[in-house]
């Protein structure tokens, strides 16, 4: 292959000169470039090595359907792995490398995996997972090997410096294309005044008519189209853009590559967009892929597509070869052959047609192309560059029916027919429809709200493209009218494209997927094997599933599996399409969304005092909350035990602000909680408080909290951290669908009320000096409300213990959260108050034996966790008559125990229970919840849930986490560890 | 990505709403005793390829839960209903 720049033509800027890199060697590029195209003028035809053989391979396209040539792109922590050459824009100093290739790509020790051909052939995956070498441990000996060896470029470890962006968009109509079709379409609908959105993957407009020579008469329509469209403010052009997906309800995904063709973004600019588009209607322009043929050696660098050859000679000036063979059972290679010849190449047609249109045949003897109807390449020959061909007379077969000639060439300009490129159409609706006359399928011209114009739906010729679009787009204006070379794929197409010798063989190894190194032969073995259904066929040779998804493979290899089985293609099928179009970066669809980012994070209105005084934050939820609040040197067991025993002896104040707070209101609301709660709530009297328990509809715990009730028709609900938004939806749910008969309201005023927890003994004595109430046993006991101003701040006292003492929360109108937290500390000193965090609160609810998320983790009844008391009898509620199911209340479930901890060290939460001589193994008889140590008993305590374990009281066990390898012995004790009868609390 | 249209707040994402099984399923009454009846409405469903109606819960819009008519096979919405509006859930919304 001997390929060149002209020193005239084509649509790059001369006027400018840049340098690409490929694997260290300099290239002399063109503003206008591609990366490929500045290689292939360079004379670079060598880019790749194969994905499983390590064959050598170049350019075979000159667009998104490029197979071979993937390269790693810059280096660094921006190197990219398996970009297109072909479709990467040239800029100056762009560094590329080959990939998968070792040493190096001219002399690749990988290239042996020939020799490994056996395990590389089609059905490998299968025949290891589930076949005869199942768990024979055969993939764990060669998976090393074999990754190493077959595989496409290696990603960065390193963070990526860029950043990228999401976009919301809306539209009237989206239109992906700006071939002839698509602007057609996109100016008419303009016109109209709809909001179009026009999407271009190239950096120009024009699709296939930059394929013309550069000053063709479309030239200078779609100059005018452009600038026409450019003035419409309506109408908003994304180039560099690709629609990647279309998804239901006329949504589509797009890739804005806003800063890929400069060395990197600068400043300030996303190097990616991902738009998000929702539109009233979409047409597709998307155009057509040119179909390669299956021969021996169709891989060789040099065989090429020939729409690609033309690409190049008349977009980038390259002519790709000097002596060209063109492989042909279609009109549409005609035309790239007569420019070829007149850019001065020697071309050989040979054309498996017996008959050809009389014009063509008159353009070609003027052109002095030697014409050989009913000829095909049996088989290009050459290793790094294609040398020859070997062309024989066929029949309509595509079978050797003789000897053949041998052809010096430099390059082999295929056409195999056209595929449109219908891969939206598919992603949304699934098969399209088969039309033997053009051997393709296609979406119909109307589905839905899309519509399908141009080369996608078929279209004959540049004027019945151009008809189309400006249908498509509301017919406002005048149509577009050019005319183009008579040249039509469709016309007489002689639908063969695998090329064997007569006993349907190939001389050697003839690709049909290049991408993923499928070969005619693994098509035949999946066949003779029993793999014949398309999707079979598909999975056992993993033909269609590399990055390209099968955009030059899909139809040969299907073409192939029905002339195997005797059928026509529309009876063997075809697979659909699935997004991505062309990769998308990871970057791209995550935007801003990561780390910190990801979602946002709730405060509470007191978390700049915890951050000021140097408090350790956990996250809880979507929440961030004072974990603990370490004194100088201090760890963070120092730190909550420290915090623990000072509440068990003076005061401390905890910030719960992040409870779920619903606020339930209206006359039926006894009722409604009567029915939410497992626990009786109809005799609650205003200024009262409860604690209730939830179940699931499956009579599993959901939660639990204190219900407040203020008023005839207003309560007030409190849930867990983590539960809140649950509870409120299914309140919802059951309040509008099932119980529509309850008049109540729930409203979420989590986010409305701070709360502060103060325990301890000193906390009565604290809170009368700042409130000056009357808070004594016999005005508010436990279980009673009290509204109280605090720093002026009207405020709603609860009495309610979670730590077992003397406990108090006070709930603050959401903006003066810190203000009475502020107040709490300075009206504290003589108390000696201190705060304290989550892993103290964690400590303290444990010696008192309360459960939590821990242990209401969604598998456990109330009977598991000693909450039977809770349960009415006399009432039906939310989960009721589940959770009597037998198999819940089999004795051996695990169930609530405390454990003391023999020995100094602690045990870890989800460690196994196994009796004190019995094996440890298995999944044991129960595990770890929780655990602590209790500065109030001096010891390690835990909560578990342990099988049958209210009547295993006194027994020793074994306390195995095999995580960390670590065995003790715990004695099983009641999980009321610290002041059982509840004197602190009801002091 | 669907759009839902939200008899409150009119076509939005999919994104704001969750989803929530089968609208057709009848809860027992309150006073049902017979773990048959919830057995059934908690757990078994019916897997159809074509119509369906469902519901959806539009989080973070207004809060309602909606009765959405959705063909499970190629994901067209054809109607979409407040459910408290809904007369009977069972039979109201036809198919
Ligand atoms: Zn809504």
């Amino acid at each position: 292959m001997t390929a060149r720049r002209l020193p005239s033509g084509g649509r790059i800027d001369r006027s400018r000169t840049i340098r690409v890199q490929f694997d260290g060697r300099s290239f002399v590029a063109h503003p206008g470039d591609t990366l490929a195209s500045a290689l292939l003028a360079g004379g670079q035809t060598l880019l790749a090595r194969s994905f499983k053989y390590h064959r050598p391979r170049g350019l075979m396209a000159a667009g998104v359907e490029e197979p071979h040539a993937l390269v790693h792109l810059r280096d660094g922590n921006r190197h990219e792995p398996n970009a297109q050459a072909t479709m990467v824009e040239a800029f100056d100093g762009l560094k590329s490398t080959s990939q998968n290739a070792w040493p190096s790509l001219q002399f690749d020790v990988g290239a042996v995996n020939g020799l490994m051909s056996r395990f590389f052939g089609a059905g490998f995956y299968y025949k290891t997972f589930i076949g005869p070498l199942k768990g024979t441990g055969f993939w764990m000996f060669w998976e090393r090997l074999i990754r190493r060896a077959a595989g496409m470029g290696r990603a960065t470890t390193l963070d990526d410096p860029d950043h990228y962006e999401k976009i919301n968009a809306f539209c009237d109509v989206l239109i992906a294309g700006t071939g002839p079709a698509g602007l057609a379409a996109a100016l008419a609908a303009g016109r109209k005044g709809e909001n179009v959105i026009l999407v271009e993957q190239d950096h120009v407009l024009g699709g296939s008519l930059l394929n013309e020579q550069a000053g063709a008469p479309s030239d200078t329509w779609l100059s005018h189209a452009e600038a026409e469209l450019r003035d419409l403010p309506n109408v908003r052009i994304l180039s560099r853009t690709t629609a990647f997906g279309a998804y239901d309800t006329e949504v589509f995904g797009l890739v804005e590559r806003f800063q890929d063709h400069v060395r990197a973004p600068e400043a300030g600019k996303p190097r990616q967009r991902y738009w998000l588009v929702r539109t009233k209607r979409a047409i597709l322009a998307t155009g057509a892929i040119e179909r390669p043929m299956v021969f021996a050696g169709n891989d060789v660098p040099g065989v090429m597509l020939a729409s690609a050859v033309r690409k190049y000679l008349n977009r980038y000036a390259v002519l790709a070869g000097k002596n060209v063979v063109v492989a042909t059972n279609n009109d549409s290679a005609y035309t790239p052959a007569l420019e070829l010849a007149k850019a001065g190449a020697k071309v050989v047609i040979c054309d498996l047609r017996r008959n050809i249109p009389a014009g063509l045949a008159d353009s070609v003897k003027k052109a002095a192309i030697d014409l050989r109807l009913g000829q095909a390449v049996l088989k290009a020959e050459g290793g790094k560059s294609v040398r020859g061909t070997y062309i024989v007379p066929v029949d309509s077969n595509g079978r050797a029916t003789a000897k053949g000639t041998r052809v010096i060439c430099d390059l082999v300009a295929v056409s195999g027919g056209w595929a449109p490129a219908l891969h939206l159409w598919s992603q949304r609706f699934g098969k399209p429809q088969y039309h033997a006359s053009l051997d393709a399928f296609l979406p119909p011209a109307e589905k839905g709200a899309f519509l399908c114009v141009g080369s996608l739906a078929g279209a004959a010729s540049l004027q019945e493209a151009l008809s189309q679009g400006h249908a498509a787009g509301g017919s406002i204006g005048r149509e577009p009218s050019l005319s183009g070379p008579d040249d039509f794929w469709g016309r007489d197409l002689m639908p063969v494209t695998v090329i064997t010798k007569a006993d349907g063989s190939t001389p050697g190894k003839a690709f049909v997927d290049f991408q993923h190194d499928v070969k005619l032969a693994d098509v035949d073995q999946a066949y003779l094997e029993g793999y014949v259904s398309v999707e079979h066929l598909k999975r056992y040779t993993t033909s269609g599933m590399a990055a390209d998804q099968g955009k030059t493979s899909n139809l040969n290899a299907l073409a192939r599996m029905a002339t195997l089985r005797g059928m026509e293609i529309p009876s063997v099928g075809t697979t659909t399409f699935r997004p991505p179009y062309t990769p998308v970066a990871i970057g791209a669809i995550v935007g801003h969304d990561h780390g910190l980012y990801f979602r946002p994070t709730r405060l509470s209105t007191i978390h700049d005092w915890h951050k000021e005084n140097a408090a350790e934050m956990i996250e809880a939820g979507a929440w961030l909350r004072p974990w603990y609040y370490p004194a100088k040197g201090e760890n963070i067991r120092g730190a909550y035990i420290r915090e623990a025993a000072h509440v068990r002896e003076h005061v401390g104040i905890v910030d719960v602000s992040t409870l779920g707070k619903i606020a339930a209101q209206g006359p039926d609301t006894a009722e409604f909680l009567n029915r939410m709660y497992a626990n009786g709530f109809k005799t609650l009297e205003i200024g009262r408080l409860r604690y209730g328990v939830m179940l699931r509809e499956d009579g599993f715990i959901m939660d639990d909290g204190a219900t407040a009730r203020l008023g005839q028709n207003d309560y007030f609900m409190s849930t867990t951290t983590a539960n809140a938004a649950k509870v409120l939806a299914m309140a919802e749910h059951l309040l509008q669908t099932a119980w529509r008969d309850l008049k109540v309201h729930v409203t979420t005023v989590t986010d409305q009320w701070a709360a502060i927890a103060i325990a301890g003994p000193k906390s009565r004595d604290l809170l009368t000096a700042v409130t000056k109430a009357d808070l004594s046993k016999e005005t508010l006991p436990n279980n009673h409300l009290a509204y109280v101003l605090v720093a002026d701040v009207p405020c709603r006292l609860h009495r309610m213990s979670y730590s077992g003492e003397l406990a108090y929360e006070l709930y603050i109108p959401a903006k003066s959260g810190r203000k009475v937290w502020e107040a709490l500390v300075a009206a504290g000193a003589p108390f000696n108050l201190k705060p304290y965090g989550t892993e103290a609160m964690g400590a303290l609810r444990i010696e008192k034996g309360h459960v939590a998320g821990a242990e209401i983790e969604g598998r456990t009844t109330m009977k598991d966790l000693g909450l039977e008391a809770f349960a009415s009898s006399k009432k039906p509620f939310v989960g009721s008559v589940l959770r009597k199911r037998p198999v819940l209340e089999d004795p051996k479930r695990p169930s609530l125990v405390g454990l003391e901890i023999i020995g100094n060290t602690g045990a870890k939460a989800g460690s196994l229970l196994f009796s004190l001589n019995g094996p440890t193994k298995g999944h044991g008889e129960g595990w770890v919840s929780s655990t602590t140590y209790s500065p109030a008993l001096k010891k390690n305590i835990a909560l578990a849930l342990l099988a049958r374990g209210p009547a295993r009281i006194g027994e020793t066990i074994q306390v195995v986490d095999f995580l960390g390898s670590q065995t003790l012995q715990a004695k099983v004790v009641s999980h009321h560890f610290f002041d059982p009868e509840g004197h602190r609390q009801n002091g | 990505m669907l759009r839902i249209h939200c008899p409150v707040c009119g076509l939005r994402d999919e994104t704001e709403f969750t989803y929530g099984g089968d609208a057709t399923m009848r809860r027992p009454d309150m006073t049902e005793s017979d773990p048959k009846a919830w057995v059934d409405y908690v757990f078994i469903r019916d897997n159809p390829r074509g119509p369906h109606k469902e519901y959806w819960h539009h989080v973070t819009g207004c809060r309602q839960w909606l009765i959405v008519k959705r063909d499970t096979l190629t994901h067209e919405i054809s109607g979409s209903y407040l459910a408290r509006e809904v007369a009977d859930l069972a039979d109201e919304v036809a198919a």
